[in-house]
């Protein structure tokens, strides 16, 4: 029998026969501490509202999290629909609208991120999947007056053993109803699971090859306006004064006006919009960090590498153990900032009107969003209506609220439905980058090779600073020491410290966020070590692990499906990483090649990911993958440089990303687990950037200590 | 008034002639499969078909297209139906799916002028389109199997 699961009373909040005699049903779970960092919201009940069944036999499942690419539109439905065995052929799937019911238990409001929608809704959706086909049967049994324990579901049918007689669930929509919610639920055992663990197809596919998807630079209203906004090219500066006349005469053009961001452009489209902007002339007060540079960054960064720094993770005598030591390994290591890029530049369209307003975004953040829209208009929270188009893409850029502002302060003004439009230049130079971090390691190393101390000290500005201060402890961001202070190994004596350092470059969540950069450090520090020691570096993180089983498990299973240690072509080397983050354990081995002129070319991953039960196999592949290319760019290629203030990149040809021509062949293997799921999305991106550098050291003998890698 | 027909049908439009053909086809026409990503060309989401070919649209001013005949995805097939779509389909390709209307453009083009195409012409046609979710493994295996059942059907 399943798991039972026991929903007080008083938790059950929504229970009401939807339009046309139906089945509307939730529950509400009470929010769990952050599993992941974030500010959890304080201890309340949040209710959830998941499954609607109309008498035609159709089966509406809400999904609250934003589609962006790793396939929550399907997973979340598949959970509900599992627990309720409903018919998959007949389910349709919902956008939540921005809600309390929906919020994500761990983060404490509507958000993607953090690789939590699956771990989050895990459990309340199948339980409310679950009461969905109890009450059913309950139906069913009362229909037949029969004892429901002789009824069981069969894909959107209830059967009573004994007579054969069925029943579709839309027949027992309306008795259902009716019905008291149960108090308590049984779960299925993994075993009973009739789609979660299989490969489903994604629900967004037919759309998305049709170019029918709409995402939020497609949204199309009635007397729509189109804008634009001229933004500082400083981070900090303001706008000073600013000339429209010609930006006006540009046929088309309806207003320009100056806002919190800048001055913005409204037109009839896009390419008049374009051209108005282009003729403008705005005056801006540069601001502090008018003579910023990445150079002056750099000397920053060195300066404040001299503090102590605030204490993330010590245990043993890092410092003793160094001077007991027979080998001290030291080295600098260094990481860019990073733009997102995201295929769809940031965008949002608000139609604001005196009594409410709405909201179509492709965001991550449906809280966010709602409360950003009530402070600029001044209407509750309740007359904000988001409405969550498919987001091309987020990787954390999407949690942000400045587009949304700016498209409704916008719209406010015009009294108009306005869509704001951000060129790829806009995206690109005035993102939420990924930190920039700069890193001080060391390593005591005892006379038989063992590795006695380590010792890390980063620098580097907080995101959780300018969006969770309160979630910063004791002078620690967890999202700036992860990766770092949870170092998996076995060493005997580890001092992880930061110093929070602002050089006044915005910084925000990016795909993997700590462990981005982090794993990039100390899974390149260790081989580091392996190679001082002489020592194989797979065995040597095998021989450290032996406190980590799940770690163990993917860094030997992605070693031997790689063939680690057997000959390669020539000019061909293996490197290997493995981290675990937001839940999960990736393994990724790295083949490698640098051509005559130093091009790192990296023709095979073997990956190798222990992400719990897994709900969509295939989903997980495909999230690997992607993770994988997309940190693979920042290996390879990407950094953001800044010089007089401003972001030296501008767009595809200076800010190069992965293509096709340096797609390496990607395999991934997933470690079968009785675990409960952890996340997707990101755990693929860690460990790709070290395995890759690591195969480079054991091509060259040199340690890369800098992304994106040069060979000198 | 330049003329122009998009996906079989002939449009009389008043623009600004040298406005791109992209925001032609999103804006005026509310064809918006075909995606702004850059506008310098370096991404492919905006590609189209002009005549049959491959086109960054986000660079073409709508005058040098006049008379001819531009397809985009909307245009590809009724349903999804094109052995190319379902090919998508099959290999589960999309993940956030902005940039697949262009690769699939691309990918159309390519097999129409090559059948059989090897997997340094695959990449030679689609490199110009960038997948920032990394769906390249999975774009190449569509191709392929698009490519085999487009050859049973001929």
């Amino acid at each position: 029998m399943g798991e039972m699961v026991t929903i007080g009373r008083r938790s059950f909040l929504k229970y009401t026969a939807a339009a046309g005699g139906g089945l509307l049903i939730g529950f509400s779970l009470p929010a769990r501490a952050s599993q992941i960092g974030m500010e959890p919201a304080a201890a309340e009940f949040a209710p959830n509202a998941w499954i609607r069944v109309s008498p035609d036999n159709v089966v509406t499942l809400m999904v609250a999290s934003s589609e962006m690419g790793q396939g929550v539109m399907t997973a979340i439905p598949m959970l509900a629909a599992d627990e309720m065995d409903a018919d998959w052929s007949r389910v349709r799937i919902e956008t939540a609208p921005a809600a309390r019911e929906y919020f994500n238990p761990l983060i404490g409001q509507q958000l993607t991120g953090g690789s939590t929608a699956v771990r989050a809704f895990w459990m309340p959706v199948r339980q409310a999947g679950a009461a969905a086909r109890a009450m059913l049967i309950e139906a069913a049994a009362a229909t037949w007056a029969v004892p429901a324990a002789q009824c069981h579901t069969d894909n959107g049918t209830v059967v009573h053993r004994a007579s054969g007689r069925k029943l579709s669930y839309g027949a027992l929509a309306d008795k259902a109803a009716a019905l008291p919610v149960p108090k308590s639920v049984v779960l299925k055992e993994p075993s009973e699971f009739r789609l979660i663990g299989t490969p489903v197809a994604r629900v967004d596919t037919p759309a998305k090859v049709a170019g029918k998807a709409v995402f939020g630079q497609d949204v199309r209203l009635s007397g729509m306006l189109t804008a634009l906004v001229l933004r500082c090219p400083v981070f900090g500066g303001r706008l000073a004064g600013f000339d429209a006349a010609a930006a006006r005469a540009v046929p088309g053009v309806r207003a320009v006006f100056a806002i919190e961001s800048g001055v913005a452009v409204v037109a009839e489209g896009f390419w008049s919009a374009k051209t108005g902007r282009d003729a403008l002339r705005a005056r801006w007060d540069e601001g502090a960090n008018a003579a910023l540079s990445s150079a002056v960054i750099k000397r920053r960064f060195e300066e404040a590498a001299r503090r102590p720094g605030a204490v993330a993770r010590n245990v043993g005598n890092a410092g003793a153990a160094e001077a007991s030591s027979t080998t001290r390994l030291d080295a600098i290591y260094e990481v860019p900032f990073l733009a997102h890029a995201c295929m769809e530049p940031m965008n949002c369209t608000a139609d604001v009107r005196p009594d409410r307003c709405d909201v179509w975004v492709p965001t991550q953040a449906q809280t966010g969003a709602q409360r950003t829209a009530a402070a600029i208009t001044g209407l509750p929270e309740g007359r904000v209506m988001i409405h969550t188009t498919f987001l091309g893409g987020g990787f954390g850029r999407r949690s942000e609220q400045d587009f949304v502002s700016e498209a409704v302060q916008i719209s406010k003004t015009v009294r108009a439905p306005v869509k704001l439009l951000w060129t790829r230049e806009d995206d690109m130079q005035h993102d939420f980058y990924r930190p920039a971090t700069y890193n001080v390691l060391s390593a005591g190393i005892g006379g038989r090779g063992a590795l006695l101390s380590w010792r890390h000290h980063i620098v580097g500005p907080s995101i959780f600073a300018r969006v969770f201060p309160k979630s910063i402890k004791n002078g620690i961001d967890p999202t700036s020491v992860e990766g770092a202070a949870n170092l998996p190994y076995a060493v005997p004596n580890i001092h992880v410290t930061y110093v929070l350092d602002d050089p006044g470059v915005p910084v925000g969540f990016w795909r993997s966020v700590g462990s981005s950069q982090n794993a990039f450090v100390t899974e390149c520090f260790l081989d580091e070590v392996a190679h001082a020691t002489g020592r194989d570096p797979y065995q040597m993180r095998r021989a450290l692990l032996n406190k980590h089983p799940r770690h163990l498990a993917v860094l030997d299973l992605a070693a031997r499906q790689a063939g680690w240690g057997r000959p390669l072509p020539p000019g061909r080397h293996h490197g290997i990483a493995v981290a675990g983050s937001f839940g999960s354990y990736v393994a990724e081995v790295a083949e490698v090649s640098i051509s005559a002129h130093g091009g790192v070319r990296v023709h095979r991953v073997v990956c190798a990911v222990d992400c719990g039960m897994v709900v969509n196999p295939d989903t997980v592949k495909a999230q690997m993958e992607s993770g994988i290319v997309y940190g693979l760019s920042a290996a390879l290629a990407d950094e953001i440089t800044i010089k007089d203030g401003r972001v030296q990149q501008s767009n595809f040809n200076d800010y190069p990303v992965l293509r096709m021509d340096s797609m390496p062949e990607i395999e991934v293997h997933i470690v079968r687990s009785a675990e409960p799921p952890g996340g997707i999305g990101e755990p693929g991106t860690p460990p790709i950037a070290p395995a890759v550098a690591n195969a480079v050291f054991a091509a060259t003998g040199r340690p890369i200590r800098r992304l994106p890698i040069r060979i000198a | 008034m330049i003329q122009l027909y998009v996906n079989g049908s002939r449009h009389s439009l008043d623009v600004d002639p040298s406005t791109p053909l992209l925001w032609i086809l999103r804006d005026t026409l509310g064809l918006t499969g075909t995606k702004y990503g850059c506008g310098i060309a370096a991404c492919g989401a905006c590609t189209v078909h002009v005549d049959g070919q491959a086109l960054r649209s986000c660079v073409t001013p709508v005058s040098s297209v006049e008379g001819k005949h531009v397809t985009t995805i909307e245009g590809l097939s009724d349903d999804g139906g094109h052995p190319v779509q379902q090919a998508w389909v099959a290999e589960e390709v999309p993940q956030c799916g902005f940039c697949q209307s262009g690769q699939i453009m691309a990918a159309v083009a390519l097999l129409a002028g090559n059948p059989r195409p090897t997997d340094a012409d695959i990449e030679d046609a689609m490199s110009g389109i960038i997948c920032r979710c990394g769906t390249y493994q999975r774009i190449r295996r569509a191709i392929r199997r698009a490519a085999q059942s487009m050859a049973r059907e001929a």
